[in-house]
């Protein structure tokens, strides 16, 4: 069967902050670009984020990219590749200054420069107390930055292919990376888009967990592709809780009310985050809290019948600032909790939110992986950025704020990456002869699969194996059964019915494809998870506790190595070594965390 | 407790199977913590896989499930569902082409959403740092910048149902607005003109529909308003 080719000199998938920076700097150098994206790129996730984006712009106080490299490093709890780090935290600067050019509406300082609030993490002077690094506008940074960049592209002429998903990503024998295979949800068409440079923007998977404050869009796309075409998935097992989430709904509340002076209380009205971060308190890092938080629930002090949640408190700040700095934070409380946060307390839980793994990449945005004795060989052809991608930044525990940065650097260094790469004469490598006929037989099989599983029903299976076997707190003998479990979910998302057969916007196919991509990432999670015998960051067991051998459970002589899962070999596990030399500075030596 | 089950009427238009439109009678049985409209019609697309509609956020931002609720347009993750008369009437946002079910064709929405150069225009070489904008200065932008085009207010404004095509909608007009009232834009005369013409501003007839039903509680006419004002001052 022949279906349609389109010619690029670079395709875009996704086109959230990292996709739309990426295509940025691909408009501008005069490329001919196609970015695809499932949903009007307005849409896209990063529409949600609240509290900021972090750089050391030292607006309000003495700040340093110096000290921000360390929380960042310190955040990751050493898993982080300090190269990688470093080159970040010195864009950041740069990047965020870019986004005011573009229009970005931060909020001011008195004396005009961009407004910064201090968030959980960042310290200054080498950890010494909150210092303001998040660059805000109001509680909305990320709707405002998706828009910015979004009317950017809109000058720039960018080529969007709205509501269009990628279902394969298209290797040649050698390896090298030469598009995808795409559907036009409008019409069932499925289009093969040749690329010079195949850059992934698809951001994260939190829909492999029930309780999630991520949209439904969110379903590893991008992971799912490159797993289905033998590229490794690296550091799956780390997955940030974030502390505040609406409870039952799930909705976030940004890190920033606790930026502005919001504070958690227990049943008993006790700011419990002094027993647990006497330094930080509130502003510790997600994972610290999110523990503390799931370890005073279970220990009965929960607030609500169930005594299921905790409090978040900003009855004590004046209500102008609450209407000034936090205004989408109470439409959400009213909306989601049925609680006006000026009179009321907020209940919140810890909820999953972002995923530190994804597509090994370097920190120029090339995708990496194994090869004979090099660990981190280039995909030719092959760029990531932002969630989907896998620096290393955010090693082990991604601080607040860092994920916007994250978008903004490495979308821009992805996209600048394929320019140099482009100029230097990457070509459009011929099309092998099967090129499309794995996409055509997976979708061919799901419209014609009778007797198979429901999609509903397997995506709440995995959903709730996920959630029951790789929380906040993870468990030696939950994880072994998780994996066991997770496989059996495998076999029913291989074999998934619809009942919908239109070829036109048939949400029932898109929402079966996007289930084959979830349960990729559920399985290298879990697998991942049971193999790494260790505590660290996000990652913390009841079989490696705390002790005075080991730290916080971190086994630093074992374990201070990036995970590398491979699907397509059997889920075979591999690790390879994380870099600690930074670019310029001094390696930051190892240490045990607290806050 | 106890299950509770709501009625629903919607609009069913596949161009593959079906001849014309036609309004389906469902009830789904809710579980105490659907909330929403939107949690509802996920317990439905799990009992029926071919109700077709787009969503995304469920928390209001992204502007994705805009859709016409009980004859008034509306986000579906923002809506009480005990705020609703039963049946629900669920219609797709009136105006536009339909695609499919609640699937409308945007595409006039945004070509007018792009005819107002939506992008900041400011020709001086980009300084070092941020340009500088007071306090003051940045609040103009409050109730401006916020609007997730959702289409709900273009497509609840009897002047954009009779001219799509020429006028630019309370969506593209609020976004006008928004560069027109930032101080680091130099484009003002260059956008006033674009916008001088019987039918791209002043087909607006301050109707207001648009603020009702906005869920963001935007004020589009008021935007418009100050817009006119501009072009009156211009012309003195």
């Amino acid at each position: 069967m022949s279906i349609p080719v389109l010619k690029f000199d670079a395709v875009i998938v996704g086109a959230g902050g990292a996709g739309l920076r990426s295509a940025i700097q691909l408009s501008e150098a005069g490329l001919k670009t196609a970015v695809l994206s499932k949903v009007f790129p307005t849409r896209s996730h990063t529409v949600a984020a609240q509290g900021g984006v972090a750089a050391s712009l030292g607006n309000s106080e003495e700040d340093h990219w110096h000290w921000h490299m360390y929380d960042t490093v310190k955040g990751s709890d050493w898993l982080g590749d300090q190269d990688a780090i470093e080159f970040m935290c010195r864009k950041a600067n740069e990047v965020v200054v870019e986004l005011e050019h573009y229009g970005m509406p931060f909020d001011r300082t008195d004396n005009g420069k961009i407004y910064q609030r201090p968030f959980g993490g960042h310290m200054s002077n080498f950890g010494e107390k909150p210092v303001r690094r998040s660059c805000a506008a109001a509680d909305r940074t990320g709707h405002a930055m998706l828009h910015a960049m979004y009317q950017r592209n809109v000058k720039a002429n960018t080529q969007f292919f709205v509501e269009w998903m990628a279902l394969d990503l298209i290797r040649d024998e050698e390896g090298h990376v030469l598009g995808v295979t795409a559907l036009e949800m409008e019409t069932g068409q499925i289009v093969i888009f040749h690329a010079r440079a195949t850059i992934f923007a698809t951001g994260g998977a939190g829909r492999i967990y029930h309780s999630s404050t991520n949209a439904f869009i969110n379903t590893g796309d991008g992971l799912g592709m490159a797993a289905r075409a033998g590229i490794p998935l690296e550091d799956m097992e780390f997955w940030q809780f974030h502390p505040t989430g609406v409870a039952g709904a799930g909705v976030l509340i940004t890190e920033g009310v606790r930026g502005e002076g919001g504070i958690l209380r227990n049943s008993s009205k006790e700011r419990f985050m002094e027993r647990y971060a006497p330094n930080a308190k509130d502003l510790a890092s997600r994972d610290v809290v999110s523990r503390a938080m799931a370890t005073e629930i279970k220990e009965g002090r929960g607030c609500g019948v169930n005594k299921d949640y905790v409090l978040l408190d900003v009855t004590h700040l004046d209500p102008a600032t609450i209407m000034k700095r936090l205004p989408g934070i109470r439409e959400i409380g009213i909306q989601f909790a049925g609680v006006d946060c000026i009179k009321e307390p907020l209940p919140v839980v810890p909820t999953c939110h972002y995923q530190m793994g994804g597509i090994p990449t370097h920190y120029s945005g090339r995708v990496v992986m194994p090869q004979g004795s090099d660990m981190a060989a280039i995909v030719p052809g092959f760029y990531a950025g932002g969630e989907c991608a896998c620096a290393s930044v955010h090693g082990a525990n991604r601080l607040g704020t860092n994920s916007l940065l994250d978008l903004l650097v490495f979308g821009k260094s992805a996209g600048d990456a394929a320019v140099e790469d482009l100029k230097a004469g990457q070509v459009h490598r011929d099309l092998p002869k099967d090129v499309a006929d794995k996409t055509l037989a997976r979708i061919s099989a799901l419209d014609n699969r009778k007797g198979g599983a429901d999609v509903h029903e397997t995506r709440l299976a995995m959903q709730r194996t996920m959630q029951d076997h790789a929380g906040v707190f993870r468990f030696n003998d939950l994880l072994k059964q998780g994996v066991e479990k997770i496989l059996e979910v495998e076999k029913a998302a291989r074999q998934l019915e619809i009942k919908d057969k239109s070829q036109v916007w048939n949400t029932a196919r898109v929402e079966a494809l996007e289930m084959e991509n979830l349960i990729e990432v559920a399985k290298a999670t879990m697998i991942s998870a049971e193999a790494r015998k260790e505590s660290r960051g996000a990652h913390v067991r009841d079989d490696a506790p705390d002790s005075p051998e080991f730290p916080n459970g971190r086994n630093d002589a074992e374990w201070l190595k990036h995970t590398l899962f491979f699907p397509q070999d059997g889920n075979r596990i591999s690790y390879k070594p994380v870099n600690m030399k930074p670019l310029s500075v001094e390696t930051i030596a190892l240490k045990t965390r607290s806050y | 407790m106890s299950k509770r089950t709501v009625q629903f009427s919607i609009y069913r238009y596949d161009p593959d199977q079906d001849d014309a439109p036609y309004m389906q009678d469902i009830s789904v049985d809710l579980d105490p913590t659907d909330r929403k409209l939107l949690d509802a019609l996920t317990k439905l697309k799990a009992l029926d896989d071919t109700v077709s509609y787009r969503r995304s956020c469920r928390e209001g931002i992204c502007g994705s499930d805009a859709m016409n609720i009980n004859g008034r347009n509306g986000l579906a993750c923002l809506t009480d569902i005990e705020s609703l008369k039963q049946p629900i009437v669920l219609r797709p946002l009136p105006g536009l082409p339909v695609i499919r079910d609640l699937i409308v064709d945007m595409t006039q929405f945004f070509k007018q959403y792009h005819s107002i150069k939506p992008y900041l225009i400011n020709n001086d070489p980009p300084p070092e740092r941020e340009r500088l904008q007071s306090p003051e200065d940045r609040e103009e932008l409050n109730g401006l910048y916020e609007c997730i085009l959702c289409a709900c207010c273009s497509t609840s404004c009897p002047s954009f149902w009779w001219n799509p095509d020429k006028f630019v909608g309370p969506a593209g007009l609020l976004a006008a607005y928004r560069f027109l009232a930032d101080t680091r834009d130099q484009a003002t005369n260059e956008r006033l003109d674009n916008l001088e013409d019987p039918y791209r501003l002043f087909r607006c007839h301050s109707i207001m529909n648009c603020v009702d039903v906005c869920p963001k509680g935007l004020n589009p006419t008021k935007a418009i308003g100050k817009i006119k004002d501009m072009m009156v001052r211009r012309a003195v």
